[in-house]
């Protein structure tokens, strides 16, 4: 034990505040708790698998009263008897091999839990339970104080159970069940020998082939079908239509082929091409289930409120139901989820969601809050104004671009090319056909199913998804996790970058803090370190951290007025710590910036600015990108740091300020209409029209598990500087593409050449599928890994 | 030779016979998540710490 790490969470303990239990080290009252938790009900192996695995638990106190309200929490149930329910619930936590252990024996620590499974991926926990002897809130709490505490927003309202959808492991699994055996089945026809017991029981292999092939050609194909039918009825030739003429003719004419004894038929290669197709479908669809890239406002929004009745009685209520004209009552850290004004003295509100913009803005009593802030400090009262559906924020998401099919937005590179392969192709049948027909009409039809046959643009089908399946976990594990396998096509197309200023290109974690004034002594400096110390104000949290370390002293007297500051006497000195107004100093210059000033026994000494930090590697980033991108800042901010930005960013870069969330989504839209293929960088909840709106939207996260609104990929902060070379990786893959295609098309005219002369022998297409697929499979998959390190 | 009928159906019906258990398997959601099963096979053994000698399996692991 000779770290000087908290024992359960890992993180630096500060000298004073080291408690020191059972022989073990904690930072914190609150990780001692959670050890003696664990130490007293034999669960301390949840130390053993993982070095410092747990989490602090945090102060929920009231937080999760609405859980008594039996009509909302059975909206959270999956499943609810008189003597078992079952809930999921996530936890973001969830994150290594200790907490799948330490959650799946919850039933140790709590009396009426009967089993609690782990969804590690999904980063949820479900707990069947005995809602007699335990209710749900009480298993919340004990979550919360074991530092596991679950996410419950307004999203899990309206989904208690979501619908796995699993037919495509089915299809696949139909389909290898019926490749497999025809393969087995099929090897004598494959040597030909004439012995005759082979002869014999040719009829009864094939028509056995026959049967087996019948499922995979009616329910694991069936997707291509649809998908076919539905291009050729919107007038779009994807390349589902080659590939769903290329089965349905390879199933006719094998069957024609055993029914009149011409010969054994295709359904080695034709089961085989569905099963390839299907695993290709598979590897795309590499989905970052712990993260949500559809979330909107309500996976933010608490799912009840408390609202204070005419006779002062406090009740939960669920978030729909307020109504204008309802008295609410917010606690700290609570989000604000209707627009309102406030009742009580004043406030001081974040609006990091919205904004992006860390520091709290202080509201007086009047002042009209808007839904989306968070609130910061002493329970407030407030009077709604819109309901839910009707407020600022919410009223985003009524705009046209949330509302748009996603999929159908744009046309991917595939069907571009079958856009000019279906109609050669058939070109080539037809003509073949017509030759053939004046010769000999039977080697004419054989001649025109056979091209169809070998055309089956199977190694095409192939190409984009294993590519891109690829490239997409290259880029997850560099901390770029993207919707689906589209938009790495989307990202290689882009020739405009705008960003948004707040929180993207800045870092709402670190300030850069200068002083102003009178210097202080090291005395003095003491005393201001140990005021902070005591107020959990943003601003005064990141002065502390800003300080440098220095030993601790009583405080008494201490009082935090809201959105004005902090006083306390410290060693018989008095100090104040806040606004200019708080210091009773008249601010001489109005320049817009946040500050804090000091005042020690009645002298005013100075203050402490807070400046955006830009994040590191920000004008590197920006010099690669402007040989090949236009870049744009949209800001909701006022001009105040627009010379400061016009020395980060390179000459020409377009900056606006001042933007609303619907003026950055017609900003994005008039570049489009410009014929421009937008790329939006942005993060707070007001980005997300302009998200949306874009070609491909970006949403920067400091923290990957908790908020990001919806986009077409999330990166995560601490890897912004490479998102250069995320572009030019997704170039990098459009070009494999392109250069498997090429190889692939050289097979199909292999194949042709054989299907034109009316030399397609089962044998052949039997070695031409599997080859091509491997061939190209190991390609794609092997240009794509060497792109991934070279560009580095 | 008719064995051979009987043999080949003896085959397909042990192949179908998997076919259900994947099917199975799933329909049962354990195709959902492929990860946790695999943390969780190697927890076996610590629930047994309930019993009289808790320190010494702690301490077997750590070896």
């Amino acid at each position: 034990m000779d770290t000087q790490n908290c024992f359960h969470c890992g993180l630096d303990i500060i000298k004073v505040e080291e408690i020191v239990f059972d022989e073990k080290k904690f930072c914190c009252n609150g990780c001692k708790t959670v050890y003696e938790i664990f130490s007293l009900n034999d669960l301390s192996c949840y130390y053993d698998f993982e070095k410092s695995p747990g989490a602090t638990p945090q102060d929920i106190h009231g937080k999760y009263d609405f859980l008594d309200n039996e009509s909302i929490s059975s909206k959270l149930l999956e499943f609810q008897e008189d003597t078992t329910a079952i809930v999921s619930l996530s936890i973001p936590h969830i994150h290594c091999s200790s907490c799948i252990w330490i959650l799946e024996n919850l039933q140790r620590l709590q009396k009426g839990i009967s089993s609690s499974q782990v969804n590690f991926p999904n980063k949820k926990v479900r707990i069947t339970y005995n809602p007699e002897l335990v209710s749900i809130k009480t298993i919340v709490y004990l979550l919360s104080s074991i530092g596991y505490e679950p996410y419950i927003s307004l999203e899990n309202y309206e989904t208690g159970t979501a619908n796995v959808d699993r037919s495509l492991t089915y299809k696949l699994g139909v389909a290898f069940f019926c490749f497999g055996n025809i393969m087995l089945l099929s090897f004598p026809e494959y040597f030909e020998v004439n012995e005759y017991w082979l002869d014999t029981y040719k009829p009864f292999f094939r028509w056995l082939i026959f049967v087996i092939s019948l499922p995979a050609f009616f329910y694991s194909a069936n997707g291509y079908y649809i998908s076919a039918y539905k291009s050729i009825k919107s007038g779009m030739l994807n390349i589902d239509i080659p590939i769903a003429l290329g089965i349905i003719v390879m199933f006719v004419r094998s069957t024609i082929d055993i029914v009149f004894d011409y010969g054994s038929g295709f359904f080695d290669s034709l089961t085989g091409l569905i099963f390839f197709m299907l695993l290709g479908k598979m590897f795309q669809i590499k989905t970052y289930s712990f993260l949500s890239f559809e979330r909107d406002f309500k996976s933010y929004f608490p799912i009840a409120i408390t609202r204070i009745n005419s006779d002062a009685s406090e009740e939960s209520v669920p978030v729909y139901d307020i109504q204008k004209g309802d008295r609410l009552l917010i606690r700290n850290q609570e989000l604000i989820p209707v627009d309102g004004i406030l009742i009580s003295e004043s406030a001081s509100i974040d609006y990091s969601f919205v904004t992006g913009e860390a520091i709290p803005i202080t509201k007086k009593s009047g002042d009209k809050i808007f839904a989306g802030g968070k609130q910061i400090g002493k329970v407030i009262d407030m009077e709604v104004l819109h309901s839910v559906s009707q407020s600022y924020l919410t009223q985003l998401w009524s705009n046209d671009v949330f509302q748009k099919d996603v999929e159908q937005k744009h046309k991917n590179i595939t069907d571009t090319i079958s856009r000019y392969f279906t109609p050669i192709l058939l070109l080539i049948a037809f003509a073949s056909f017509a030759y053939w027909i004046f010769i000999d009409t039977v080697t004419a039809f054989n001649v025109f199913t056979s091209i169809l046959i070998v055309a089956c643009p199977c190694a095409l089908a192939l190409t984009a998804p294993f590519t891109m399946g690829n490239v997409l976990r290259i880029l997850g594990k560099q901390k770029f996790y993207l919707k689906n396998a589209l938009v790495i096509e989307q990202l290689a197309k882009v020739d405009t970058i705008v960003f948004d200023k707040t929180g993207t290109i800045t870092t709402n974690k670190k300030s850069s803090i200068s002083y102003e004034g009178t210097p202080l002594s090291g005395e003095n400096l003491i005393l201001v370190k140990n005021l902070l110390r005591a107020s959990n104000h943003p601003l005064s949290r990141m002065l502390y951290d800003f300080l440098p370390e220095c030993k601790r002293m009583k405080i008494t007297d201490f009082e935090e007025i809201t959105g004005k500051g902090i006083q306390a006497t410290i060693d018989g000195k008095h100090l104040k710590i806040g606004s200019a107004f708080f210091v009773e100093k008249v601010e001489e210059s109005a320049v817009m910036q946040t500050s804090v000033h000091i005042k020690i026994d009645g002298v005013y000494y100075g203050k402490y600015i807070f400046n955006n930090q830009y994040r590191e590697g920000l004008d590197s980033l920006f010099r690669s990108l402007k040989g090949d991108y236009q870049i744009k800042v949209l800001s909701g901010d006022n001009d105040g740091e627009k010379t400061t930005l016009e020395n980060i960013l390179p000459k020409g870069t377009e900056l606006v300020f001042n933007q609303k969330p619907e003026q950055k989504l017609e900003f994005i839209k008039k570049l489009q209409d410009e014929g421009k293929n937008v790329m939006m960088v942005g993060d707070g909840l007001n980005d997300a029209g302009a998200l949306a709106q874009s070609n491909i939207g970006i949403s920067i996260s400091e923290n990957v598990n908790v908020f990001s609104p919806a986009c077409d990929a999330i990166l995560e902060a601490n890897e912004f500087q490479k998102l250069h070379y995320f572009l030019k990786l997704s170039k990098k893959a459009m070009k494999t593409i392109k250069m498997s295609f090429a190889i692939s098309l050289i097979y199909n005219v292999v194949g042709l050449s054989f299907a034109i002369t009316g030399h397609l022998m089962p044998l052949v297409a039997a070695i031409i599928m599997p080859l091509s697929t491997i061939t190209i499979v190991s390609f794609v998959t092997v240009m794509s890994n060497y792109y991934a390190k070279s560009l580095k | 030779m008719s064995v051979i009928y009987l043999l080949i159906s003896i085959s397909i019906i042990i192949a179908i016979g998997f076919f259900i258990a994947f099917i199975r398997a799933v329909k049962t959601g354990q195709y959902d998540d492929d990860y946790t099963p695999s943390v969780r096979m190697l927890f076996d053994d610590e629930l047994k710490v309930e019993n009289p000698k808790p320190k010494q399996i702690t301490e077997e692991k750590q070896n």
